[in-house]
């Protein structure tokens, strides 16, 4: 038993002060308006939308928690347990004793987990990694041209949804 | 356009200085120029050690807040204009920190700088230094103090200058006196790169005369600077606990906050850099600088670096921490007092050797006493005091000039973008 795949409709925009207007009008006018796709940053976007604030910030600090924890261990067993070292001149084969050697080592682990495991699972979350088929809604989504998702529940909607859609000022559509 | 109101400047009027408010600064300086008098008259051998840590933290303040607002004419920055008012008005006691710090040297510096000592100098005497004696073509008077009066002309010029300009630009013509803002600004910073660096030479890394690192400079820098982020937070926070600036949002507080944050770990970073590479060579000549500090102040020492690196860290990590208020002010409390104790470790452990050394000479002690025993720093009262004196002082200038302008510039050619700022 699988839920039948979700329709959107998309409009598409060439303009972002447009598309950025657009949501709040529509969505007065009770359509569904799931997501804009545009080529670059629009100041303001994530607000209008009513997106959730990411949740990377806290990926992060936990992969550089995870990098700082596998870097201290990783010395504690090479220079302390394994062969104790002699560093500095300092004899003292103590870890919290020789911990200002550590540091940088630490540092550099933690910002390595920490920015690869935000890349990676930014990726991930979009569907991005090597070898995945883009979903290319218009060819001109990555360029100069801006996509609205309106989700629908039948093909009855279409025609009422590319109406409002135009004169909400989209130059195109799109449905799949 | 739909959604994009215009928003108002509403802060025409300046801000009004109480009497009550007058009252708690007059106050604080009258119980810091007790201790001062109070510490003079038991002959504490820590009063010139004491004076000179605070003005410098106070000389501090003022002019990395010129220095900031030096760096918003030059970057072109849009969202900071409505807290170019408060900056400038802390720059203002400038010529104030001069003069105290001329007064403390020009009287006290026997006490404080070891290098002073003219016999250090001459080969002939039993005192000849020859590693001091090695440094006399910087640290020699007459150019010593060229470069202290050239210090205090220059940033007291340039502190001066941008708030004339940011005063007449209310008059109307905004972006032409931006313009000259933007000007002096690219040469204040150029001076200050130089100035900044040989200051942090003269007024601290003198104080333990044999000893230097060559970081020194940004390591000085790094921390006047976050203490004066600090005063602009805390500036900033009481402002608008009191009704003033409802231009300044969340948004401005979030990237006043930021800079703390961000400053308080750049701190870090310094401070580590320097102990690291010192503690890991373990060499005479420099480990002598930290054994002093480790041997004596090894508490203050510590409490230093962990002040100033997790409280902020931790507490200021998320974004919400840096977007309320009360928190941001009492986090601001919190960086200074870091930042008292850093001072403290960096100036009063050689300066008190100094004024060990003078006092036992005074009193001829020399052959009693000998090299071996050292003055070690108190913290007690009269150094409190002297601390909340430097406090009230500040206090007073920064609410004194911002009292004489409206409190934010209201033709400033970035003010549309800073009302709209969003982040």
């Amino acid at each position: 038993m699988s839920a039948s795949p979700k329709k959107f409709v998309y409009g598409i925009f060439n303009d972002d002060e447009v598309v950025l207007n657009a949501i709040g009008s529509l969505r007065k006018k009770g359509l569904k308006v799931k997501d804009v796709i545009s080529p670059f940053p629009i100041h303001g976007l994530d607000n209008e939308l009513g997106l959730d604030r990411t949740r990377i910030s806290i990926c992060a600090f936990l992969y550089g928690m995870t990098g700082m924890s596998l870097a201290l261990l990783m010395i504690w067993y090479m220079n302390i347990f394994d062969w104790p070292m002699d560093i500095g001149g300092k004899p003292s084969y103590a870890f919290y004793k020789n911990l200002p050697a550590f540091i940088p080592v630490t540092f550099e682990s933690t910002v390595l987990c920490a920015a690869h495991g935000m890349v990676i699972t930014f990726l991930l979350r979009s569907k991005l990694l090597p070898g995945v088929e883009p979903n290319v809604i218009h060819p001109r989504m990555a360029d100069d041209h801006f996509v609205m998702a309106i989700q629908i529940k039948d093909d009855s909607e279409i025609a009422n949804v590319e109406a409002q859609l135009k004169s909400a000022g989209a130059v195109e559509f799109i449905n799949k | 356009m739909g959604h994009h109101h215009h928003i108002e400047v509403t802060s025409t009027k300046p801000y009004e200085f109480t009497r009550k408010n007058r009252m708690i600064a007059g106050v604080m300086m009258i119980i810091g120029l007790l201790a001062i008098i109070a510490q003079f008259a038991t002959h504490h051998e820590q009063t010139w050690s004491n004076l000179l840590m605070n003005n410098f933290m106070f000389m501090g303040m003022a002019l990395c807040a010129t220095f900031f607002l030096a760096v918003q004419y030059v970057a072109e920055v849009g969202w900071s204009a409505v807290i170019k008012r408060p900056l400038e008005a802390m720059g203002q006691s400038l010529p104030v920190a001069g003069g105290i710090m001329i007064v403390i040297i020009a009287l006290g510096g026997h006490h404080l700088y070891h290098w002073m000592d003219a016999e250090l100098f001459d080969p002939k005497s039993p005192k000849y230094d020859e590693i001091i004696a090695g440094k006399s073509g910087f640290l020699n008077p007459t150019f010593f103090w060229i470069r202290v009066v050239a210090y205090f002309v220059i940033w007291t010029y340039f502190a001066k200058l941008f708030r004339k300009n940011s005063m007449l630009s209310d008059e109307g013509d905004g972006v032409g006196y931006w313009r000259k803002n933007r000007a002096a600004a690219a040469k204040f910073l150029v001076l200050f790169a130089v100035t900044e660096s040989t200051m942090s030479w003269d007024f601290v890394m003198s104080v333990d005369t044999h000893w230097f690192s060559t970081l020194f400079a940004w390591y000085t820098f790094s921390g006047i600077f976050v203490t004066s982020i600090a005063a602009l937070v805390f500036t900033v926070t009481y402002l608008k606990s009191k009704g003033y600036l409802p231009e300044v949002t969340e948004h401005h507080l979030h990237d006043i906050g930021k800079f703390m944050f961000a400053f308080s770990i750049f701190w870090t970073y310094l401070w580590f850099s320097q102990f690291m590479l010192i503690w890991y060579s373990n060499i005479p000549e420099e480990i002598t600088y930290f054994m002093l500090r480790q041997d004596h102040y090894r508490g203050l020492w510590l409490a230093s670096f962990f002040i100033n690196f997790i409280t902020p860290f931790v507490i200021l990590m998320t974004r919400d921490a840096k977007r309320k208020l009360y928190l941001l002010m009492g986090m601001s409390i919190v960086v200074f007092i870091g930042h008292w104790i850093d001072t403290y470790v960096m100036i009063i452990p050689g300066s008190m050797i100094t004024a060990g050394h003078h006092a036992a000479e005074g009193a001829a002690h020399v052959a009693e006493h000998g090299e071996a025993a050292i003055s070690i720093g108190s913290i007690g009262l009269m150094e409190i005091g002297t601390t909340i004196g430097f406090i009230g002082l500040f206090m007073y200038l920064v609410q004194h000039y911002l009292s004489k302008s409206p409190l934010v510039a209201k033709n400033h050619p970035m003010m549309e973008e800073s009302l709209h700022h969003a982040i």
